[in-house]
């Protein structure tokens, strides 16, 4: 019995760190991983979306202009108002749409979390400064941004991830700010500070961390609202052009048919809201795997 | 006599406070602590009690620099530690530690107690390896009471007191000369003080640590404490050896205090005479003129309005602030 005693507190219990106790509870968690299933899909499709049907995403068929889906001639979601399959446009689209809404949305995150939280923590004049400095930045028109942008650079689909996540991370700095705040008093900073560490990495290591979660939850709100605001600078012919496309025009080009022609809305309509619903999903799920208080 | 390890000369801390009256607003100034000095030997403990708001835990947390000191000075070993700059202060705090009165506050939720343990090794060892602080952890957990295979665990899967204990391995795995206790038992059930505070009086001896330990529990300070400071409005009010203080005690604060601790035994407690103090602390932005214990002091007179008693030695190892005292 002592001998057993003994050699289960010698042998050291192997350290888990909070990433790591957050994956194992997000696997546990169905509906996430169901809805990481669902975006690998859709983004493997969106991959080889050239191999996956017989037609080009620009051929334009002049005998099958807007015609219903037809698993005959190979057209799984019919075709568009100029002929061309609404299949491989529509795979097309997520590689547009997935880009700019993860990408601009990792800019936005990655900006917006840092300056968020050294104004945050660090506080008095530093903090006024930057904040007064998104106020500024705020104010400036987007549409405004994205011309001045597009003139000195020239049309270019990179400029549109630039763009919004220069606008996005506003609104993410903001979010961290206020949550440094409240966290920056707490007494484990304290703690931390007691114990020497070095204030960048009490902001890494403490603050960070402890702010994720309405953090998480606005990314899951940035996602469907970058890709929105893509499908409108390309309606103004600053964005994809044609003969690309992204769902935002795939959709907004089907609103205008939906009575005549449902399916040009439904089908990319369909994949862009499957692919929010898994991001929500997804987005809820890390909230909850990375708060340790919640049940595993 | 050892020798200081610890000295505190005339350290004052001031927070201004803005108050908006009329259309511009206006900064006050509140003496949190104001003058005081002490010194600390080596391996002795030092209480320091007052009522709330007195300026105990400003005053810990101004040696420790966990909030800004407005003048004197801080000598450690000799050294003054108000000169260094941020970062040389932060190389040092290494030999000083402290434990938090709450004890689940003070631990990152988000951290496993493994983790939170082994942070300040982390940060002044960085060359160790992860099985070298690993069994550094597990021995500092053996040691306060916790049991190693809880390293997993978060502060919210423990009980407050062992949470206490984890705050306890925290300050102490770096093996400091000078541990700073901020009431850190006063949030935890009565049976789970006395384990904490036997834990404390265990570690000290056996790490020979000195120890400032705050607490408006004079029991808990005369069990533990070498000698005891007496706080009053962020003033120093008396200073001596434990049983010297607790036999006879000279300024009225003081006597006020040890005559508010119950005894356990009905008859006596039911029997004796007992001072009370009337009236409530005054507000430390508008402190009253004189002796600022005066508003509540039964020997109060014209002098005590008039002028603030200097604090005075009436023994080698008893000082005491009062125009009455003796």
């Amino acid at each position: 019995m002592t001998v057993l005693v003994a050699g289960t507190s010698e042998q050291a219990v192997a350290g888990r760190s909070l990433w790591r106790d957050a994956r194992a509870r997000l696997r546990r968690n169905r509906a996430a991983v169901a809805s990481l299933v669902v975006l690998g899909a859709i983004a493997l499709l969106a991959l080889f979306a050239p191999y996956l049907s017989i037609h080009p995403y620009d051929k334009v068929y002049f005998d099958r202009i807007q015609v219903p889906p037809d698993f005959g001639a190979g057209h799984w979601f019919g075709t568009d108002g100029s002929g061309r399959d609404l299949f491989v446009r529509t795979l097309y689209g997520a590689r547009v749409s997935l880009m700019v809404g993860l990408l601009a949305t990792a800019v936005a995150l990655a900006i917006g979390v840092v300056y968020g939280a050294v104004a945050g923590f660090v506080g008095g004049r530093i903090d006024e400064l930057m904040m007064r400095a998104v106020d500024v930045m705020y104010s400036l028109p987007f549409m405004f941004f994205v011309i001045i942008l597009m003139v000195m650079f020239g049309r270019n689909i990179y400029l549109i991830f630039v763009a919004l996540g220069a606008v996005e991370w506003l609104t993410m700095a903001r979010i961290v700010r206020g949550q440094t705040l409240s966290v920056r008093r707490k007494e484990y900073i304290e703690a931390a500070r007691a114990s020497g560490v070095p204030t960048p990495t009490i902001i890494r290591r403490h603050v960070i961390p402890n702010v994720l979660g309405p953090v998480i939850v606005y990314v899951t709100l940035t996602v469907p609202h970058v890709i929105i605001v893509e499908s409108f600078i390309s309606f103004l012919g600053l964005g994809v052009q044609e003969p690309l496309t992204s769902w935002g025009v795939l959709v907004s080009e089907g609103a205008r048919v939906m009575e005549e022609a449902p399916w040009m809305l439904l089908f990319p309509a369909g994949f862009l809201a499957a692919t929010l619903v898994a991001l929500n999903f997804v987005g809820d799920g890390l909230r909850d795997a990375l708060d340790p208080k919640q049940r595993p | 006599m050892t020798a200081p390890l610890l000295s505190v000369d005339k350290l004052d801390v001031r927070f201004a406070l803005r108050t908006r009256r009329g259309l511009l607003p206006t900064w006050i100034d509140l003496r949190a602590v104001d003058s005081v000095s002490f010194t600390l030997g080596a391996g002795e403990t030092l209480g320091i009690v007052g009522e709330s708001g007195c300026g105990k835990s400003t005053l810990a947390r101004a040696i420790l620099r966990l909030v800004p000191a407005a003048g004197g000075r801080v000598l450690w070993l000799g050294e003054d530690l108000t000169k260094l700059d941020d970062d040389a202060f932060r190389r040092r705090r290494r030999d000083f530690q402290i434990v938090f009165q709450d004890p689940l506050a003070a631990l990152d939720p988000r951290m496993t107690a493994g983790t939170i343990i082994a942070e300040p090794l982390r940060t002044f060892h960085p060359e160790l390896s992860r099985a070298a602080i690993q069994a550094k952890v597990a021995a500092t957990m053996r040691d306060v009471g916790l049991a190693p295979e809880h390293i997993n665990r978060y502060p919210h899967e423990f009980s407050g007191g062992q949470c206490q204990r984890i705050g306890i391995a925290r300050a102490i795995v770096l093996e400091p000369k000078l541990l700073v206790c901020d009431e850190p038992v006063s949030a935890l059930d009565v049976s789970i003080q006395a384990q904490i505070i036997n834990l404390l009086k265990r570690l000290q001896r056996e790490r020979g640590m000195a120890m400032i330990f705050i607490s408006h529990n004079l029991a808990v300070v005369r069990h533990l404490c070498h000698r005891v400071l007496v706080l009053y409005l962020g003033k120093a009010v008396e200073l001596a050896p434990t049983e010297r203080l607790f036999a006879r005690a000279l300024h009225p604060y003081t006597q006020a205090l040890i005559a508010a601790v119950p005894v356990p035994d009905p008859a006596v407690e039911r029997n004796r005479s007992k001072l009370v103090l009337r009236g409530d602390l005054p507000s430390s932005l508008a402190p009253p003129s004189g002796c600022p214990f005066r508003t509540r002091c039964p020997k109060a007179d014209a002098v005590c309005a008039q002028s603030m008693p200097a604090l005075l030695p009436v023994a080698s190892d008893h000082t005491v602030a009062c125009h009455h005292a003796g």
